[in-house]
């Protein structure tokens, strides 16, 4: 199972594996040494630009932009969600579009946030807030629509009206599954942000990937990915600790 | 004073639309249940029986027909009709005594009452130790022995419970029949429960309601005339488990067929 | 808003869900919501124009999308465009689902296989697989090749993990059974193994479809003459909006085709079984 003892061993052992690996190449270059950076070279390119505050910079642009943009679109999902599921015929509406919606694949609106927004922030925010947005709002409805009829019934013989079954039955019961959610859309927005750097960016870690593209700088791309995986990676431990707490005392029902 | 019955079913009928076509699951039922009194509703499975149950709770609305409760009609689950389910339908998200309180809390009585209720109840129980566990730290015995709790602690006049014990093992279950008929010979509540044991049946119940298969109708009532405290194994008790056996074994004869 | 919400009546009778309509009414419900998403979509369009609230360029109205998307057919462009992404994607799928299924399966069932490859993958799970993609252009160039090679590289992980998965969570009594009725080698990998694991190899399939039709639309943004990302990205430069929408509802009508028949794929391999 993993542990957190395996995982660091097994990440030891896959640094070990690329130190190893790009050694050998340095010496017998069958592959251009450039093309295939050391841990050493990465080390080095991510000191320079910690030194000169530049990784700080474009982190923290990241950062911003994720949490401006996935905060926004959670908000947004937990109310509609919310609504749609309460509401039959609004439901029934909404459902086929999202249906039309939901296959478009979010990257392929970029270029369209670009137009409508420009080229500053509000573009990189927009589109992680359109990104984010449907995954977590279908998820929060799943998981409302899915509060077992046998909560609600017993709720009701209990004495509950229409407001207390909202607030003390569905809600709670649909917490794991909102949790759920918006794990998924913390999840995209780090998945997409990268993407959403690559163009008309002049900040940002996805903008200083493409730098290292454009000044054939391959150290830059792999610290790039590095800083990222361990973004995603804080994050999540974060979030599952932060769910752990929520819901901890449930266990399994 | 002989009050007028508590529960009075009369001719009521409930047919489901099952992809477009109209299935009735009840016929006419005429049924009264007297105040304090623990009837039980046998019969093979689909009869209708659970569907009747969720009718006079108020889940369902019948078909045609109506159930009034102390003269009034039903249009809507109420507190003063509790439930017990099979499935138990305990909040995952909230302590034995979460659960338990749940009805007074939502009536708004003080904290100082509401324990006193939880204590009350749970004790009757016996569930006391476990006050603070959470439903997923229970066995289904136990989480059965809360929702009874929880149901009670709401002080209802009637407590409609639906094969409460069928998902329990034997032991167990006959364990929760000691508890139940312990428990009614305290609290006197008005009693509708739904079983397909029959042993079950005549060790709880004051009469026996039998039902044909779907559409589901009153076939025979049994009255019960045995003492409060029972014996399973007492010639009078496994008279009438025989008597009532012939009757619902023609039942499911049909069924089968 | 009070009467908006289902009341409690509602509520225990049949849950969140509502009653359940027939098959024809939710039909017709379902393309009365279509038509009247359309509907309002062009009520606000004409808005735009009529109260010249912005320049109507940013939002077109859904007949000049659709009237954008038949003229590129008609003329043939739509379908060179459509092409050249479903090539990427083919190739690129394939090969990252072969490569992931075959090191999947050798991984899920071969300790030591595991124990070399899984180091790999745990470090470079967490990294977007969209941070690579300067990585291959860098490699091989601003060509075909990198997009394939991305396509491939994004779909593989899914796919292998889903693949390990399927081969671990198989019940070693069903293993323990096989064997001792006689089945060994080839004959067991063929005939218990693979259609065990093949409900998560299967949704392994269906995520990395989605993933590459979700990854292919930005490798095509850079360094490509044809494609529908490249339709989409090049429409920015004379404001095309029509003709980015248009391309990117294909590229979803696309992507929900390629899941379809993996999930038809599964229902006829794999029926009967529990999907993870």
């Amino acid at each position: 199972m993993k542990t957190v003892a395996t995982r660091t061993a097994a990440l030891v052992a896959a640094l070990l594996a690329w130190a190893a690996f790009t050694a050998v190449n340095a010496r017998v270059g069958f592959v251009n040494p450039v093309l295939l950076p050391t841990p050493a070279e990465v080390g080095r390119v991510t000191l320079d630009l910690l030194r000169s505050g530049e990784l700080a910079r474009h982190f923290f642009t990241s950062l911003v932009r994720i949490a401006e943009g996935f905060g926004l679109a959670a908000l947004a999902a937990l109310g509609l969600g919310l609504l749609v599921s309460l509401c039959v015929p609004l439901r029934l509406m909404v459902e086929p579009v999202i249906e039309f919606v939901r296959p478009i694949p979010p990257l392929a609106f970029l270029p369209m946030f670009l137009v409508w927004f420009g080229l500053g922030e509000a573009s990189k925010v927009a589109f992680i807030g359109y990104t984010t947005f449907f995954p977590m709002f279908i998820a929060v409805a799943a998981s409302v629509l899915r509060v077992d009829v046998v909560l609600l019934r017993a709720a009701a013989s209990l004495g509950a009206s229409r407001a207390d079954l909202v607030r003390r039955v569905i809600l709670p019961a649909a917490l794991p599954g909102i949790i759920v959610a918006l794990r998924l859309g913390i999840g995209l927005a780090l998945f997409v942000i990268v993407g959403a750097e690559f163009m008309g960016a002049d900040a940002g870690l996805g903008n200083l990937i493409m730098e290292g593209r454009v000044f054939f700088n391959p150290a830059q791309i792999v610290m790039g990915a590095l800083v990222l995986g361990l973004l995603g990676s804080l994050i999540n431990t974060l979030l599952l600790a932060a769910e752990r707490r929520l819901l901890g005392a449930r266990a399994a029902s | 004073m002989m009050a007028g019955p508590k529960i009075q079913i009369q001719g009521v009928a409930r047919s489901f639309d099952v992809s477009g076509r109209s299935m009735p699951a009840l016929a006419e039922v005429d049924l009264d249940v007297a105040e304090r009194e623990f009837v039980c509703l046998l019969g093979p499975s689909g009869c209708g029986k659970s569907t009747l149950l969720n009718i006079v709770a108020g889940f369902l609305a019948p078909s045609s027909g109506t159930v009034r409760v102390d003269g009034h009609a039903v249009n809507g689950p109420a507190p003063e009709r509790g439930v017990v389910f099979q499935e138990y339908a305990l909040f995952p998200w909230l302590t034995v005594t979460g659960n338990v309180e749940f009805g007074p809390t939502l009536r708004g009585r003080p904290a100082a009452e509401r324990r006193q209720t939880v204590a009350r109840y749970l004790d009757l129980v016996g569930l006391r130790a476990h006050a603070e566990k959470y439903p997923a730290q229970l066995s289904g015995g136990m989480k059965q022995r809360v929702a009874i709790a929880r149901a009670l602690a709401n002080d209802p006049a009637i407590i409609l419970m639906d094969e409460p014990f069928g998902a329990l093992d034997a032991q167990t279950r006959e364990t929760l029949q000691d508890e139940l008929s312990r428990i009614q010979r305290v609290e006197h509540k008005t009693i509708l429960f739904v079983t397909h044991s029959i042993r079950e049946a005549v060790y709880l119940a004051d009469r026996v309601v039998v039902m044909t298969s779907v559409p589901g109708r009153i076939k025979q009532i049994f009255p019960i005339k045995l003492p409060e405290v029972r014996d399973r194994f007492a010639p009078e008790f496994t008279q009438y488990e025989s008597d009532i056996t012939r009757v619902v074994k023609e039942e499911v004869a049909k069924v089968h067929e | 808003m009070a009467s908006f919400v289902s009341n409690v009546s509602t509520l225990v009778e049949s849950g969140l869900r509502g009653p359940a309509l027939g098959r024809r009414r939710t039909f017709t419900l379902r393309i009365g919501a279509i038509l009247f998403f359309l509907a309002l979509w062009s009520l606000l369009s004409g808005l735009v124009v009529a109260l010249h609230l912005f320049n109507p360029i940013f939002l077109p109205g859904p007949w000049l999308v659709i009237g954008a998307l038949t003229e590129m057919a008609a003329k043939g462009q739509l379908w060179i465009h459509v092409a050249a992404t479903l090539q990427r994607v083919a190739i690129g799928f394939g090969t990252g689902a072969a490569l992931g299924v075959a090191l999947g399966l050798a991984a899920g069932y071969l300790a030591p296989v595991r124990n070399v490859v899984e180091p790999l993958v745990e470090m470079l799970r967490p990294i977007p697989p969209l941070a690579m993609l300067p990585m291959f252009i860098v490699w091989v160039g601003i060509g075909e090749a990198s997009k394939i090679g991305f396509i491939t590289y994004a779909t593989f992980f899914p796919i292998f993990l889903t693949t390990v998965t399927g081969v671990r969570q198989i019940d070693p009594l069903l293993l323990r059974a096989a064997r001792s009725l006689g089945a060994r080698g080839l004959p067991l990998f063929t005939r218990v193994i693979l259609p065990a694991a093949l409900p998560d190899i299967l949704t392994g399939l269906r995520l990395g479809v989605a993933l590459a039709f979700f990854v292919i639309v930005i490798s095509e943004f850079i360094g490509a003459e044809h494609g529908l990302g490249y339709l989409i990205n090049d429409g920015r430069n004379f404001f095309l909006v029509p003709q980015m929408l248009g391309a990117a509802i294909v590229l979803g009508l696309l992507g929900w085709i390629g899941s379809a028949l993996v999930r038809s794929l599964g229902r006829r391999y794999a029926r009967g079984q529990q999907t993870a």
